[in-house]
Parts: C-alpha cells; sequence; structure tokens
C-alpha cells in the first residue's frame, strides 16, 4: 500500500483525502499488535502520553502547550500530569531551549516544543554552543542528553516566510546534537520516544502538512524505531531516491509514474540526518548507480549537498549519472508562488528520468 | 502617598524573619501623581530619607505569588481627590487615572549599596549581618589570599607562555569566596568565568585548576577547552562556557528540577554587567519568575565589560532595578565587602529556598585585572583609577582588617600562608606542565555517548594521515 494513500493529494492549495490505508510496509517491523487509526499530531500525542507516562521525571513544555497546543500535539497532557510537569513557558525560544537543556542536566526528559521550526533560531546559539557541547566540553561530567526539542515544520499550502520552513540543515552540521525527521504518524511515534529516550540532544521536526493529513493505523503499544538507521520503504533497481518527511510521499508518486515508464525506483527515508544512514544509501546506490535527493528546504547548502558529496565519495566509479537534486528555490519560502517554489512530483518525475536516460 | 501595603499568606509561615530585609518603595514611583505636573517625579520615595547607615528596617512588604491576576490593588489612602476606580485586565485590576503622567525614566536617588564594612575594614555601627565564626572568617579570608596568589601566578605563567590563556578574578576575591561560603554544597553553581573562587572554596585544588589550564590528562575537561573553563560535577560547578549569559536560562531548569525533586538547594548563576545586556539575561529571570524557580541571579557588576563601560552597556541605575521588572526580589551589595556578600547570599538563598523564588543580587565591585591575558585596560581606562581600586578599595585588606581585630589573623599567618599557597601553586604547575596530554582518542569521544559511523572513520583516516606525517602533530599528545 502506498504512502500516498494515507494522505490528501497536495494539489496546491486544495486538500483531498484520496483514501485511508496502510503504509507500505516492506521494511517496517513494527508488529501490529492492538493498532488504530490515527493521525499524525494523535501519534505524536500518543508518544508524548507513554513519554510522561513511563518516566515521572518527564516534562513537556513551550508555548501555548497546556491547552493542547496549536497543533493538538500536547492535547491532554496537562490534565493527565498536572501542570508541574505539562506547561506554557514565556514566548521566548533562547529561553525555552535554555530551561530545557538545565532540566535535562539534571537527568530529567525535557520534550520542549517550539512553535514553528520558523521561529527556532533564537534558540540556536542554545542548540549549537550549549546543547551540542555539553557533554563533550564538561569531559563527560555533565551531559544534556535528556533533551527533546520538537518542531513542527514544512510546507503547509499557504505558510509564507513563516510558516513553512525546513531548517533541518542548519542543525545537520552540528556534532553534538541528532536531527530526526519522521514521514507518518506510524514512525513518527516510534521515532519520537526513541529521541526522547536517546540520551543525545535530539531536534526532531515534524512535517505539519501531514499532522491532519497523514493517517495510517498506528499500534497502541509503546514502541520505538532506531535512530540513524534508514529504511528502503520501495524496492527498485534503476534509480535510488533519498527523502525524509512530507516529501517522500511526493517522491513516492513520482515513482510511481516512473514505473509506467519502466523505470524502477528504490525509495529511500532517511529519517534520521544526524548521524546519518550512509551505509544503506550505498548498498542501494551500488545497486542502482543514480541517486536523486528532494527536500523542500533551498537547494543551495541544503542537506542534499551533503547526502551528494559523500555519495560520490564513495561511488563515483558506480555512479552512471550525477546525483541529481530536486529542491526548493534559493528564495525565501514564498506564499503564491509556493506551487512554483516546491519541489513537485513532476519536478521529481523529470529529473528522474534525465538521470536514468543520461 | 499611599504606601503599597499587601499581605500575603504564603509567606507568613516562612520567611517571617525576611520582611525586615524587603523594602518595597526603594527608588519606584507608584503610578498615581496628584495634581503635579508632567513628568515629575514629585511622587518618588525618596531614599536620601532613609538612615544610610542602617539596614532598612519595619517597612515590609509580604509578597504574594507573582501571579498577577491574584494582586489587588489597593491603594486605600483616604486623600484622594482623584478617582480610584478599578478596570479589570488580563494581567488583573488596575486603576486609572485621568491625568496623564509618565513614569521617570529613573529614580531620583539611585538603588543604595548594602555594606557593613567601611573601607578600612571596619564594622559600622547599628549594621545588620549574619555573624561569621572564626574558623569559616578564617576559611573566607585564607581562600580569597589563595584566589589572589593563584590569579598571579597563573597569569605569569601565561606571560611565560607556559598556559595559552587566563583570566584574573582580582579586585572580586570577596564576591567569589565570600558568596561561595554562603552556600551550602548542595547548591547548585552555574558560573559565568569569573568566579573561580567559588571552586576554591568548595575544595578544588589549586592541582585541579593547574591540570584543567595545561588541558593534561587529568583535566576533568581532557583538554577539550581554552583554560580557566573548570567544572566539577563533584562539586556541584558546571563546566564554564564561553559565551555569555548562556548559563541564566539553563539556572532556571535547573533550580526547576530541584523544586520538583524537593531538594532543600537551589541554584546561583554568576553573570556580569556586560552580561545582561544579552537576551539570555531577560529569558533566564523571566523564566525564573514565571516557573517561580529556586535560583539567585547573581550579577558581578564590577564597571567593565573588557574595555566597554557601564555608561555604554545600559541606560538604567545598575542591574539591581531590572528585578523589579521581572517581578524578582533584588538588593543591591557592595560587592568587596565580604560580611554584607555573606549575608545578602545567606539572606538569598533562604528566601529561594523556602519560598520557591529567584532572587537578584547586584554586588557593586571594580575589575582590578584586565579582562584577560589578551587584553591590556591601560588602553581604555585610567592606571591611576585600576590603582586605586586596586590598594584603596581592595576587598582582600579590608577584610582582613575585620578578620584581625577580631584577633582570629595575625601577620605571621599571613606570611605563612602565603608562602605556603605560593609553594603549593609552583608545584601543582610543575605537575600539570610534566603530565600526559589527553590521548587523541578523547577528541572523538563524547560528542555524542557512543561515536557514530562518521565519527569512527574520521578518526582511522587521521590516524593513517598522523602516520604518514608525524611531524605535523604535536609530540604530547599520544596518539
Amino acid at each position: 500500500m502506498a504512502l500516498r494513500n494515507i494522505i490528501g493529494k497536495r494539489i496546491g492549495n486544495g486538500i483531498g483525502l484520496v483514501g485511508r490505508r496502510s503504509l507500505s510496509t516492506a521494511t517496517c517491523d513494527v508488529e501490529n499488535r492492538n493498532s488504530k487509526s490515527m493521525n499524525l499530531y494523535s501519534a505524536i500525542n500518543q508518544a508524548l502520553h507513554l513519554a510522561l507516562e513511563t518516566d515521572p521525571r518527564a516534562f513537556v513544555f513551550g508555548e501555548d502547550v497546556s491547552f493542547g497546543g496549536v497543533f493538538r500535539c500536547t492535547t491532554g497532557l496537562a490534565d493527565r500530569f498536572g501542570k508541574a510537569r505539562v506547561f506554557n513557558t514565556p514566548l521566548c525560544e533562547q529561553g525555552i531551549v535554555g530551561f530545557g537543556i538545565g532540566l535535562a542536566a539534571m537527568g530529567n526528559r525535557a520534550i520542549a516544543e517550539i512553535q514553528f521550526a520558523d521561529y527556532i533560531y533564537p534558540a540556536f546559539d542554545q542548540i549549537v554552543n550549549e546543547a551540542a557541547k555539553f557533554r563533550y566540553r564538561s569531559g563527560n561530567q555533565f551531559n544534556c542528553g535528556g533533551l527533546t526539542i520538537r518542531a513542527p515544520y514544512g510546507a503547509v499550502g499557504h505558510g509564507g516566510h513563516y510558516h513553512s520552513q525546513s531548517p533541518e540543515a542548519f542543525f545537520c552540521h552540528v556534532p553534538g546534537i541528532k536531527v530526526v525527521i519522521p514521514r507518518s504518524p506510524r514512525q513518527a511515534k516510534g521515532l519520537l520516544l526513541s529521541c526522547i529516550r536517546d540520551p543525545n540532544p535530539v531536534v526532531f521536526f515534524e512535517p505539519k502538512w501531514l499532522y491532519r493529513l497523514a493517517v495510517e493505523e498506528v499500534p497502541e503499544h509503546d514502541y520505538m524505531l532506531p535512530l540513524s538507521e534508514a529504511e528502503v520503504i520501495r524496492q527498485g533497481s534503476d534509480i535510488t531516491l533519498v527523502g525524509w518527511g512530507a516529501q517522500l510521499t511526493i517522491m513516492e508518486q513520482a515513482c510511481i509514474e516512473a514505473e509506467k515508464d519502466g523505470i524502477s525506483c528504490e525509495l529511500i527515508d532517511l529519517k534520521t540526518l544526524m548521524p546519518w544512514d550512509k551505509e544503506t544509501v550505498e548498498a542501494s546506490v551500488r545497486k542502482t548507480g543514480r541517486v536523486l535527493i528532494s527536500h523542500e528546504a533551498p537547494v543551495t547548502g541544503g542537506f542534499g549537498a551533503e547526502i551528494s558529496a559523500s555519495i560520490v565519495e564513495r561511488c563515483f566509479l558506480r555512479l552512471e549519472a550525477p546525483v541529481a537534486r530536486v529542491c526548493g528555490l534559493d528564495t525565501p519560502f514564498p506564499l503564491v508562488f509556493e506551487p512554483f517554489y516546491m519541489p513537485s512530483k513532476n519536478k521529481v518525475l523529470d529529473a528522474i528520468k534525465a538521470t536514468v536516460d543520461y | 502617598m499611599a504606601i503599597w501595603c499587601r499581605v500575603s499568606s504564603r509567606t507568613i509561615a516562612n520567611a517571617n524573619h525576611m520582611r525586615k530585609f524587603i523594602n518595597p518603595a526603594s527608588g519606584l514611583s507608584p503610578a498615581l501623581n496628584r495634581g503635579r505636573p508632567l513628568f515629575s517625579d514629585g511622587n518618588r520615595r525618596h531614599l536620601d530619607s532613609l538612615p544610610r547607615n542602617r539596614a532598612t528596617r519595619v517597612w515590609f512588604q509580604r509578597f504574594k505569588s507573582t501571579l498577577a491576576e491574584k494582586q489587588q490593588d489597593s491603594f486605600l489612602s483616604s486623600d484622594s481627590d482623584e478617582d480610584l476606580q478599578s478596570l479589570q485586565f488580563p494581567g488583573g485590576k488596575v486603576s486609572y487615572t485621568s491625568e496623564m503622567n509618565f513614569i521617570s525614566e529613573s529614580s531620583e536617588t539611585r538603588v543604595p549599596c548594602y555594606r557593613v564594612l567601611d573601607d578600612d575594614g571596619e564594622l559600622i555601627p547599628d549594621s545588620h549581618f549574619q555573624q561569621v565564626s572564626e574558623e569559616v572568617a578564617v576559611k573566607m579570608y585564607s581562600k580569597m589570599v589563595s584566589l589572589q596568589i593563584m590569579d598571579t601566578i597563573f597569569y605569569e605563567a601565561q606571560r611565560q607562555g607556559r598556559i595559552s590563556f587566563y583570566l584574573t578574578s582580582a579586585g572580586e576575591e570577596a564576591i567569589n569566596i565570600a558568596s561561595a561560603a554562603a552556600l551550602s554544597e548542595q547548591d547548585i553553581i552555574l558560573p559565568q568565568y569569573r568566579e573561580p573562587g567559588v571552586l576554591l572554596w568548595r575544595g578544588f585544588t589549586l592541582q585541579e585548576f593547574a591540570d584543567q589550564c595545561f588541558g593534561n590528562k587529568a583535566d576533568y575537561g581532557k583538554g577539550r577547552q581554552m583554560p580557566i573553563h573548570y567544572g566539577s560535577k563533584k562539586h556541584n560547578f558546571f563546566t564554564i562556557s564561553s559565551p555569555i549569559a548562556t548559563q541564566l536560562p539553563q539556572a532556571a531548569g535547573i533550580a526547576y528540577s530541584l523544586k520538583m525533586d524537593n531538594k532543600k538547594a537551589c541554584v546561583v548563576s554568576y553573570i556580569g554587567d556586560g552580561g545582561t545586556s544579552e537576551g539570555d539575561f531577560h529569558a533566564g529571570l523571566n523564566f525564573a519568575a514565571v516557573m517561580e524557580a529556586p535560583v539567585i541571579f547573581f550579577c558581578r557588576n564590577n564597571g567593565w565589560a573588557i574595555s566597554t563601560n557601564v555608561s555604554e552597556q545600559f541606560r538604567s541605575d545598575g542591574i539591581v532595578v531590572k528585578g523589579r521588572a521581572y517581578g524578582i526580589r533584588s538588593i543591591r551589595v557592595d560587592g568587596n565587602d565580604a560580611l554584607a556578600v555573606y549575608t545578602a547570599v545567606s539572606a538569598a538563598r533562604e528566601m529561594a529556598v523556602n519560598e520557591h523564588r529567584p532572587i537578584l543580587i547586584e554586588a557593586l565591585t571594580y575589575r582590578v585585572g584586565h579582562h584577560s591575558t589578551s587584553d591590556d585596560s591601560t588602553k581604555y581606562r585610567k592606571l591611576d583609577e585600576i590603582v586605586y581600586w586596586k590598594n584603596a578599595r581592595n576587598p582582600v585588606n579590608r577584610f582582613r582588617n575585620w578578620v584581625q581585630s577580631n584577633g582570629w589573623w595575625s601577620e605571621q599567618q599571613e606570611t605563612q600562608l602565603r608562602n605556603s599557597v605560593r609553594k603549593q601553586l609552583l608545584e601543582a604547575i610543575q605537575v600539570a606542565e610534566k603530565a600526559e596530554k589527553p590521548p587523541l582518542s578523547e577528541m572523538f569521544r563524547d560528542v555524542y555517548d557512543y561515536p557514530p559511523s562518521n565519527l569512527e572513520e574520521q578518526e582511522k583516516h587521521l590516524r593513517e594521515t598522523i602516520s604518514r606525517h608525524p611531524s605535523d602533530y604535536p609530540s604530547d599528545i599520544p596518539v
């Protein structure tokens, strides 16, 4: 069952829920015990409930989280776990992350929410200079591994400059933190629980586009998905596609259409961008000889550049064509021009064909 | 003029004896201004009416929980000739006035500075302060002397090229030692970088200081950071980082954790005058106030942020007045008076721990040394200013006089102590200098809890490079 079936098709600003069937589970090995159909924000909500249930020293905080959050990810937490553990903070991202670092440094699980990834920058100093270096600079006397920063990211159809950004590349350049991006509800729950329990500070970007639109069967129990392990979500032999988050839906649509033209595409969800699973991608490229990377963030300096450089280093002689990147343009994320800016299915399809025909 | 009177049920049981330290009227005007011209500060409480040599007493204000909605506006004055009806807004009730008046940008007089020893170290009559025992006083004084000597010798070591960098706490020995002495071992310290005396007080040895400065194998930081970036878990002293003020919101988080764990402990976070301009100062104080976190924000206002004088740093009356902006109780203290610092920190600690509230302490002092070994402060300030503070306003001498006047210290002990510390330091430096550096593998550890594959690859590749070009690399680092 294809990824595209679990979310509405992205047609400019239109939203259409095509159907609700389960996710392609080629390699997803989460056993289907009791599962329930739910969307992304509900899955994240479940993960947070479990995190607070299983660890009395877990806290959830950020702007507006108390009533449930602007995307409803934190619904029910304050009522269930109390205001001392689930609370609103003042409107100050550097304070949210700094406070979270302090909480985490005392052995707590500090789950901080930044309301939109577009607003994470005031916290950049705390993340880069403090969280990422906390363990290293202290000679491992101290650490803030219990810190997880969650932020909605990515295009939403009408978000413009400041509600659509994909800032993952900034954080992938910082040794000491991890960057994780889920593609679907079931992935999000398992990955978020892993991030929360991972003994390193993590930035977890949630594709806001999928909060309501992505619906799938999500196991109700407490499960974790491994970090730094990429997943081949579609097998193929002619070209390897690498992506993460909401963009995978677009890429899968392109793969399906490419198949009609006899092109067999292998699609990889990176899941963890830092540290990323080079081995899985490399193994796939050795099979196909071609690779295409796609992300919403602007192409220049985007994380696709890192993947491209690494693959070229490792697989140069195997490559049949240049590494292709289908990404956002080098502009601030525009409003009315969003359909032009975005790495659409047809742009990806064109690039697949060009790479295969090279 | 109405005095703000509030009664808090919350603090009645707790800090009864604290009330004499709390003056509600210090320098800030109430909102009303009766029939006066615009921009008048006529309604300011005049601090000149307070006897300067006494601690303020009698006036007290018990604070409610800082929740704004619960504040009752209570201008109860009966000699009102204005409308005193109140308006309800989301933040609570306010009274209104039809006269437009701006609150003045500053008080008529500055917030006074709490001190109990005069410049010669004599106790000011009728001073209110916390008595220290002979044992504590002698320990305090000894540590102040040790800090002085440590600074002198490490500074020289840098000048000789033996360590790469150093910065001194000259002039701030009372702040360093007296604040530390007033705390318990469980209180958690988040330093800026000019507070090594706190570590010294807690038992960090001269050898441990030297090891960090030389970045050798024994350095707890494993040679990863510049000198003076100390950190010690066993002493509850978080590792220093160079960015300014980043520790302040972290302090709020740590304090919140202490509160949640019901620990009878607080956090003390230090900051300089310059650091209060950083956004993290605002973030830290605001979070601590809202989260009702037991943290003491200790600002060392030493007049200089490298070459930037406080006149170029802010336009407020120093830092103490900023506390009220966050709903934080604050005090200004003479940072060169060890007894005053000790007393203020003791009182602050009690309030922080028992009432779960942050406290702001502004300690006025002077940075006698250069900013660091990379600075020559005579380029931007007068030499005689430096000399004046070094001699006439020296906190170590001042405290010594007091300790001696109690019969607790002698010239002989002075000489003995100075010689002993100096000798220990020189030995520590010798040992530290000769000690092995940490092995290369330590460069790759602790980035994460376990090294990821990219780091393992890089280490492998680097080792191959080293074997090809060994002369490119320092020979004192075991590969």
